[in-house]
């Protein structure tokens, strides 16, 4: 996949004056947003299962080792494998191995971020062998060549016009001709089509929300049902999950799951959560024959010990993206990348290096919600300014970003002048907004003043007023 | 060096000297424990509540509940519940003993097989591990006396339930689970509601890849 996020700004740009997009965004805002304060509101014990559920990854990180070996013997004992891998091409090489000996031609694939983010598909494509995506929204996007522009909702940027020419474009080579405009005969036609496919593969990949120390399962999450038949039709289930998501035991999990579903969709509970554990048993009539876990670390054992620990408990619900001001203005795509939002401005640099992702934690007003809705409790905005200090320290920040900020520093070590710099500030600001009191061209600002007016100040700076009220 | 010995020295180098340090008893306590967290106050109804709640929570989820007083009612239920929705009196079903105690001949039109789930299956037919009342949940365990692919293929999946099967949270059903003595099933599916996918402009639609109904058969009368 072709990494953008070194153009975040032109990418913004571009997505600002998208109107197909902004549409999509105003819906998200509405939708999850006013969903998961109602399903909050019927769950008084809400914020102490998040408590809980904190404590519960917390205690993990702290026995990672531990916790992962005992999950990896637990699998082992129910007839599985697990395949520790170091990096994205490492993982990448087992999944294309394992398919290989199961002799597969096409994968079916329910929805996961890890295998974006080791961009598992083209890997595949490349060695012949074909990967279809299943959850409706992903398979959307694999349709339309993009990568997903939400995390739980990988299609959210597309109208359901966008969605009808895909469907027209790629469905005619299977006989679907009529190009259908409403969302259920466009659901019942990709179910139709999809179907087909889960028969057809040779191996089932699934992401994982939870591994489980106790048993050696692994936990899918989902609504439509896609993650039960990847796993169960083909022969072979692959799992690809990062080091983080083990949890002790089934009461964990289920205190987690408590709080997940209400944090992503506002729904009380997904349709379907499934713990699977091995492959077919004595008796069985169903089922893949052989169960494979891909551990993938990619970076996160680094994070271990560092000020970035805490984005390890982070259960992908994507609550922080559904309530960032500006997330909801530019949408996923603009940050180039698989991950987006305040989550993905803190992981992302993490993975593809600050050089590349140095905008990112930029891309935030600080104004806190992401923390204040994230059920794990991450301190998003505090991450975001460990990685602007360490931008500061590396020197990546742009000249006239570092030359403001010493201009700033200057001012802030010298009070006097300060005071006299805001004194008259003040004072031309409120001449430049005359009656209105809102101004709305400044020169240098015109990023700011092309959206929205600035409010004038009214006469006096803090300060001065300050002075006035103690005497 | 192997990937596994790398990532694993990798975070024991990372948790090197933090406050809290990694304690293999504590870690062993706590799976051998496998202590309940919170459980909120709705899972926690007595019997005549917690059948109402999950009922209602069912519903809200787009589930269909009807509730017979006796085991020998079941056959009508179903097969009227499949003549409203004009759906074949015919159905897959799950090669469970449990289900044989139903006295299938009183619905002589209802055409059944037994097996696991195919893609021509319109409607199955299976039992189910337990109720959670909490969210309207139905767990279901795999293994040869309920194929998974039952609750997932057809269109329609009917799922009878004892009330005493019942319980008020999940953490009950795992220790059901537990107490069985029958292991870890490859599968557990806790199922909400029907299928569905919001995928396209976050309008919601039933049916996406599984059942587009789900429906429950609550036997009442149900002696110790």
């Amino acid at each position: 996949m072709h990494i953008t996020t070194p153009e975040f700004s032109a990418n913004a740009k571009a997505a600002l004056a998208d109107e197909e997009l902004q549409q999509a965004l105003d819906k998200l805002r509405s939708g999850f947003t006013e969903r998961r304060r109602a399903a909050v509101e019927r769950l008084p014990e809400f914020d102490a299962l998040c408590d809980q559920a904190r404590a519960i990854k917390d205690h993990v990180l702290a026995n990672l080792d531990l916790y992962l070996m005992r999950f990896e013997a637990k699998v082992i004992e129910t007839g599985g494998q697990v395949h520790w891998c170091a990096d994205a091409a490492e993982a990448r090489q087992t999944v294309l191995a394992l398919c290989r000996a199961a002799g597969a031609r096409c994968v079916t694939k329910s929805k996961s971020m890890i295998a974006e983010e080791i961009a598992l598909n083209d890997h595949l494509e490349a060695h012949g062998i074909t990967p279809i995506e299943t959850d409706l929204g992903e398979y959307i996007i694999q349709l339309a060549d993009e990568p997903p522009s939400h995390i739980i909702a990988p299609a959210v940027h597309k109208t359901k016009e966008s969605v009808a020419d895909l469907f027209a474009e790629h469905h005619a080579q299977y006989g679907y001709t009529k190009r259908h405009d409403d969302a259920a005969a466009l659901l019942e036609e990709a179910r139709q089509v999809l179907r087909a496919k889960y028969f057809e593969a040779d191996v089932g990949i699934t992401g994982a929300n939870f591994l489980v120390a106790e048993n050696g399962a692994i936990v899918t999450v989902t609504n439509e049902g896609n993650a039960e038949l990847t796993q169960i039709l083909p022969d072979t289930h692959i799992v690809i999950a990062s080091l983080e998501k083990v949890v002790p035991t089934l009461e964990d999990a289920t205190t987690i799951l408590r709080v997940l579903a209400r944090s992503a969709t506002g729904q009380e509970f997904s349709s379907y959560t499934t713990f699977s554990a091995g492959g077919r048993r004595p008796g069985d009539l169903d089922g893949p024959r052989s169960f494979h876990v891909v551990l993938l670390d990619n970076g996160r054992s680094s994070m271990l010990g560092t000020e970035f620990q805490d984005m390890l408990r982070c259960i992908r619900c994507g609550a922080c993206l559904n309530h960032c001001p500006i997330y909801g203005a530019v949408g996923g795509h603009t940050y180039g990348w698989v991950y987006s939002g305040p989550m993905g401005a803190v992981l992302t640099p993490q993975l593809i290096g600050i050089e590349a992702g140095a905008d990112l934690p930029n891309a935030s007003t600080f104004c806190g919600r992401c923390e204040e809705v994230c059920p794990m409790g991450i301190p998003l905005p505090k991450m975001m300014r460990s990685w602007r200090e360490r931008e500061f320290e590396q020197h990546l920040q742009a000249t006239p970003r570092r030359l403001g900020l010493a201009l700033w520093s200057w001012f802030a070590r010298h009070p006097a002048a300060y005071r006299g710099l805001t004194r008259v500030a003040a004072r031309i600001l409120t001449l430049i907004g005359g009656r209105s009191a809102r101004i709305g061209w400044l020169p240098g600002a015109s990023g700011w003043t092309a959206g929205r007016d600035l409010p004038a100040p009214e006469g006096r700076s803090f300060q001065e007023l300050w002075a006035a009220k103690k005497r | 060096m192997s990937s596994r010995e790398r990532i694993l020295g990798a975070i024991r180098a990372g948790l090197e000297g933090r406050d809290p340090w990694r304690d293999p008893a504590l870690v062993e306590a706590r799976l051998k424990a496998h202590a309940r967290g919170l459980i909120p106050a709705r899972g926690r109804l007595d019997s005549a509540a917690r059948i109402d709640l999950f009922i209602a929570m069912a519903e809200d989820v787009s589930t269909t509940v009807t509730r017979v007083g006796d085991v020998a009612e079941v056959p009508a239920a179903i097969a009227g519940y499949l003549a409203d929705h004009n759906l074949p009196a015919e159905a897959k079903l799950a090669p469970d003993p449990a289900l044989d105690d139903i006295p299938w001949h009183r619905a002589p039109l209802l055409e059944l097989t037994k097996g696991k789930g195919e893609d021509a299956d319109r409607v199955s037919i299976t039992g189910a591990f337990a109720g959670i009342a909490e969210t309207g949940t139905v767990m279901a365990l795999s293994g040869p006396h309920h194929p998974t692919t039952l609750n997932i293929l057809p269109e329609t999946h009917v799922v009878v339930l004892r009330a005493d099967q019942i319980v008020g949270a999940y953490e009950e059903a795992w220790d059901r689970l537990r107490a069985s003595g029958r292991g870890t099933p490859r599968t557990v599916m806790l199922i909400t509601g029907p299928s569905r996918s919001g995928d396209i402009e976050q309008t919601l639609q039933l049916g996406a890849h599984g059942p587009k109904r789900l429906h429950l058969v609550i036997i009442d009368d149900v002696r110790p």
